[in-house]
C-alpha cells in the first residue's frame, strides 16, 4: 500500500509534522495557521489593513460612489453658493425620494440577475390608482387607496415574475413588453378618470408625503432614537460575536462607525430643521425623508437577516448551486419581482405627491433608467448575486445631485443627461476595474 | 475529533469482515437500447477510500450518478449497511448519507465561505439567520479538516482558489455528515500543490470514518490516496481490488483493454452472460 508521501511543493502540512490537533483547535487560528486579521483581539491598524486588502479584491462597497458624491458637492458649491444651503438641500432629499424608492425597487430583480423595465411605468399605475381612489367621486381614505395602488403594482410586478419563472422568458423582453403595456393603463386610466389629461390629488396626507414636515422637536427625537438604537444593536451584534469566539472588528472601529451615523443624521436633521421659508417658517425633516429610511431599514433587513435574502443572493450568484443545495428558486423569485412592483407603486405615489398630480405625460420610460442608474452607480451589479439597499440610496443621490445643481446653474437638460452618462459610465468601469483586480489575483 | 494516523498502517485488504457501507449489486442501466452499465458489483467500505477509474464512456458518471440519486438504475440492487435501498432522488441520497462533490462545485461566488456551507440549510433563531452559530459550526467543521489555506472563513468563495474550493465543497460535505462522499475528478483543474492539500483532504475523510469513492483520471493521484481500485471498462466492471495489488503500468492495461488480469483471483469480478 502506497503510503501517502508528502509533495515537497505542499503548504504546510498539518497533523503530520509537529503539529497536534491541540494546535489546530487553538483559538485564533484555523488549522494552526495563524490569522492576523481575525484574532479577536486584532487592533485597529490590522483591522483596517484586512479591510484594505477587501478593496483591492473588488469589494469596494460603497466608497468610490460615497467619493462621487462628495467630489459633485464641491464643484456644485463651488459654481454656486446656494448649492449647500439648507433649502436647496432639503429640496435636494425630496427630488432624490422619487429615484431612491425606484432604484430600491430594481434592486430586487437586479440581484437575481434580472431586470424590469416596467417599474416606471409600474409607479404611474400606482400613482394614478391611488390618486382615483383617493379623490372624487370616491374619496376613500389615504391609506386604503395606497393599499390598492401599491398592491396593484405588486399584482404586475408578480405577474412578470410568473412569466419569467413558468416560461422561462427573458425579464428583459417580459418587462419590455410590461412597459409598453403600462403606458397604455396609465393613459387610459387618465383619461377615463381625469380632466385634461390630469389627475389633481386632493387627499392632504398624501400630499404632505413630500410637502409636509415632521416638527423640529419630533425631528430630534426621531434622530436620537435611530442612533441610540443602532449603536445598541451594532455594538451588541459585536459582543456576541466575540462571546462565541468569533471575530469581531475592533472597538474603535465599532465606535468610529456608530459616530459617522450619529453625525450624519445629527447633520441631515441641523439642515432640516434650519427654516428655510421666506414667507413663512419652513422647517423640519420632510416626512418622506423618514419613509425612505424606512424602507432601507426593512429591506435592509430582510435581505441580510432572513433566509429569503440569503437565497436571493445565492440564486443570482449560481441558481443551479442553490437549486442544489434544496433552495426553492421559483418562490423566491416570485418574491423578489413582486417586491419590486410593490415598491415601484410606493415611489410612483411619491412621485405624484410632489407634483400634486399625476399626468399622462409621466415618463415611466426615463424613470426606469434613472432607476437601473441610481442601483449601478451606487454599486449594483447588471450580473445578479450583488446589490444592497444603501446603494440605490447613494446612487439615487448622485443623480439628485446633479439634476438639482446643474439645475441650479441653469444649464439645460441637455447637460444633465450628458453629465450623468458620464457618472454612470465612471460607475460602471469602477466596478468593472475593481472586479479585474478580483479575478486576476 | 482527532485525527488518527496509523490508519495506513493497519490497512490491508483484510476488510472482509467489516460490513460494506454500500454494496453495488449487479448494476445496470439501460438508455433506450445503450448498455451504459452491464452489471456491476461494488463494496465500498467505511473509512476507506475506493477509486472508481476507467476511460471516458466507460460508465463511470453514469455509475456515480445512480448512486447519487440523479437517475434509478434499470436492474440491480443497492445495499446501504446490508439493507436495501432504492434511492430515488438526491435527497434521498443526502438523507441516506451518501453527498457528491461535483466537478464544477455547485458554490455560489458571491457568497462566503460559511453562507456556502450553509446554503440551503441556515441555522435560524427567531426565523432569522444566526450567524454566530454558523460561523462557528463552519469554522470548527474546517478546523476538523485541517483546511488551513483560508484566511476568514468570511472570505468570498470568488477569492479562493481551486483547492480552496474543493475543501469548502467537501467541509460542506462533512458538515451536513456525509458518510459516504463521491467526489468525481476532484483534482482535475488543480495544480500541484492544490492538488496536494485535496488529496490530504480527502485521506482526512478516511481518518474521520467517512467514505469515499473517488473518480479520477489521475493514476499517481489515485495510487497515492486509494485504499481500493476498481476499474470500470464499457459498463462493466472488470477488475477491483485492494490498491496493493496493482501498479500504475497493470491498471493502464486494464483501463485501455479491459483485460482482467487483475486480481481476478479475489473473486470479485464477475463475467456476465453476453446479450
Amino acid at each position: 500500500m502506497a503510503p501517502p508521501d508528502t509533495p515537497p511543493t505542499a503548504p504546510i502540512q498539518l497533523g503530520e509534522d509537529g503539529l497536534t490537533p491541540e494546535d489546530l483547535a487553538r483559538p485564533g487560528t484555523l488549522g494552526g495557521i495563524p490569522m492576523p486579521e481575525s484574532e479577536p483581539d486584532s487592533t485597529f491598524g490590522q483591522y483596517l489593513t484586512a479591510w484594505a486588502k477587501r478593496i483591492r479584491y473588488g469589494e469596494s462597497g460603497i466608497l468610490p460612489v460615497v467619493a462621487g458624491l462628495i467630489v459633485l458637492i464641491i464643484i456644485f458649491q463651488v459654481q454656486d453658493s446656494v448649492f449647500l444651503s439648507a433649502g436647496n438641500l432639503t429640496n435636494l432629499l425630496v427630488q432624490g425620494s422619487v429615484f431612491v424608492l425606484l432604484g430600491m425597487a430594481e434592486v430586487w430583480v437586479l440581484i437575481l440577475g434580472e431586470i424590469d423595465l416596467s417599474v416606471g411605468y409600474n409607479a404611474g399605475v400606482g400613482a394614478v390608482i391611488t390618486a382615483i381612489l383617493a379623490g372624487p367621486p370616491h374619496n376613500l381614505p389615504w391609506w386604503v387607496a395606497i393599499m390598492a395602488g401599491t398592491a396593484a403594482c405588486a399584482t404586475f410586478g408578480a405577474l412578470w415574475g410568473v412569466l419569467v419563472i413558468r416560461l422561462r422568458l427573458p425579464s428583459f423582453v417580459v418587462t419590455l413588453a410590461g412597459l409598453l403595456g403600462l403606458e397604455g393603463v396609465v393613459l387610459y386610466l387618465v383619461s377615463t378618470n381625469g380632466t385634461g389629461g390630469t389627475i389633481r390629488i386632493t387627499n392632504n396626507v398624501l400630499l404632505d408625503i413630500t410637502n409636509g414636515n415632521l416638527s423640529p422637536a419630533a425631528g430630534w427625537i426621531v434622530a436620537v432614537v435611530a442612533i441610540v438604537l443602532f449603536a445598541v444593536l451594532t455594538i451588541a451584534r459585536d459582543l456576541r460575536r466575540r462571546r462565541g469566539g468569533l471575530v469581531a472588528p475592533p472597538m474603535a472601529i465599532t465606535l468610529v462607525k456608530v459616530a459617522f451615523v450619529a453625525a450624519a443624521t445629527v447633520a441631515l436633521v441641523l439642515i432640516c430643521n434650519t427654516n428655510r421659508g421666506e414667507l413663512i417658517t419652513l422647517e423640519g425633516v420632510p416626512y418622506v425623508v423618514l419613509i425612505i429610511a424606512g424602507f432601507l431599514v426593512l429591506y435592509t433587513f430582510m435581505l441580510s437577516r432572513t433566509r429569503f435574502g440569503r437565497y436571493l443572493y445565492a440564486i443570482g450568484g449560481n441558481a443551479e448551486a442553490a437549486r442544489r443545495g434544496g433552495v426553492s428558486l421559483g418562490w423566491n423569485r416570485l418574491w423578489a419581482f413582486t417586491l419590486t412592483g410593490f415598491t415601484g407603486g410606493a415611489a410612483g405615489i411619491i412621485y405624484a405627491s410632489r407634483l400634486g398630480s399625476i399626468s399622462n405625460n409621466i415618463d415611466g420610460g426615463t424613470l426606469v433608467l434613472y432607476a437601473v442608474a441610481a442601483a449601478v452607480i451606487g454599486g449594483a451589479s447588471l450580473f445578479g448575486g450583488r446589490g444592497k439597499m444603501i446603494y440605490p440610496v447613494l446612487g439615487g443621490l448622485v443623480i439628485a445631485t446633479i439634476y438639482n445643481g446643474m439645475g441650479l446653474l441653469g444649464l439645460a437638460a441637455s447637460y444633465q443627461y450628458m453629465v450623468t452618462a458620464l457618472v454612470l459610465l465612471a460607475a460602471v468601469t469602477i466596478d468593472a476595474l475593481a472586479r479585474r483586480g478580483r479575478t486576476s489575483t | 475529533m482527532s485525527l488518527t494516523e496509523e490508519r495506513r498502517a493497519t490497512g490491508d485488504p483484510g476488510e472482509s469482515a467489516q460490513q460494506p457501507l454500500l454494496s453495488l449489486r449487479g448494476i445496470r442501466k439501460n438508455f433506450g437500447a445503450v448498455q451504459a452499465l452491464r452489471g456491476v458489483d461494488l463494496d465500498i467500505m467505511p473509512g476507506k477510500i475506493a477509486a472508481l477509474v476507467g476511460d471516458n464512456g466507460a460508465g463511470k458518471s453514469t455509475l456515480i450518478k445512480t448512486i447519487a440519486g440523479i437517475w434509478s438504475p434499470s436492474a440491480g440492487e443497492l445495499l446501504w449497511e446490508g439493507r436495501p435501498v432504492t434511492i430515488r432522488s438526491p435527497r434521498e441520497a443526502d438523507n441516506l448519507g451518501i453527498a457528491t462533490v461535483y466537478q464544477d462545485l455547485a458554490l455560489c461566488d458571491n457568497l462566503d465561505i460559511v453562507q456556502n456551507m450553509f446554503l440551503g440549510h441556515e441555522v435560524l433563531s427567531r426565523r432569522l439567520l444566526d450567524e454566530t452559530k454558523m460561523e462557528k459550526k463552519a469554522k470548527e467543521t474546517l478546523s476538523d479538516l485541517a483546511v488551513t489555506t483560508v484566511s476568514s472563513v468570511r472570505q468570498l468563495v470568488g477569492s479562493l482558489s481551486g483547492g480552496q474550493r474543493q475543501s469548502v465543497a467537501v467541509a460542506r460535505a462533512v458538515m451536513r455528515e456525509a458518510r459516504l462522499v463521491i467526489m468525481d475528478e476532484p483534482t482535475a483543474a488543480l495544480g500541484v500543490s492544490q492538488t496536494a492539500q485535496v488529496l490530504d483532504l480527502i485521506r482526512r475523510l478516511g481518518d474521520r470514518g467517512i467514505a469515499v469513492l473517488l473518480i479520477s483520471h489521475n493514476l499517481t493521484d489515485v495510487f497515492s490516496v486509494a485504499d481500493s481500485l476498481a476499474v470500470l471498462y464499457l459498463g462493466k466492471l472488470v477488475s477491483s481490488g485492494s490498491i496493493s495489488d496493482y501498479d500504475t503500468q497493470k491498471a493502464v492495461e486494464i483501463i485501455t483493454t479491459g483485460a482482467s488480469g487483475g486480481p481476478a483471483s479475489q473473486g470479485r469480478e464477475r463475467t456476465l452472460p453476453a446479450d
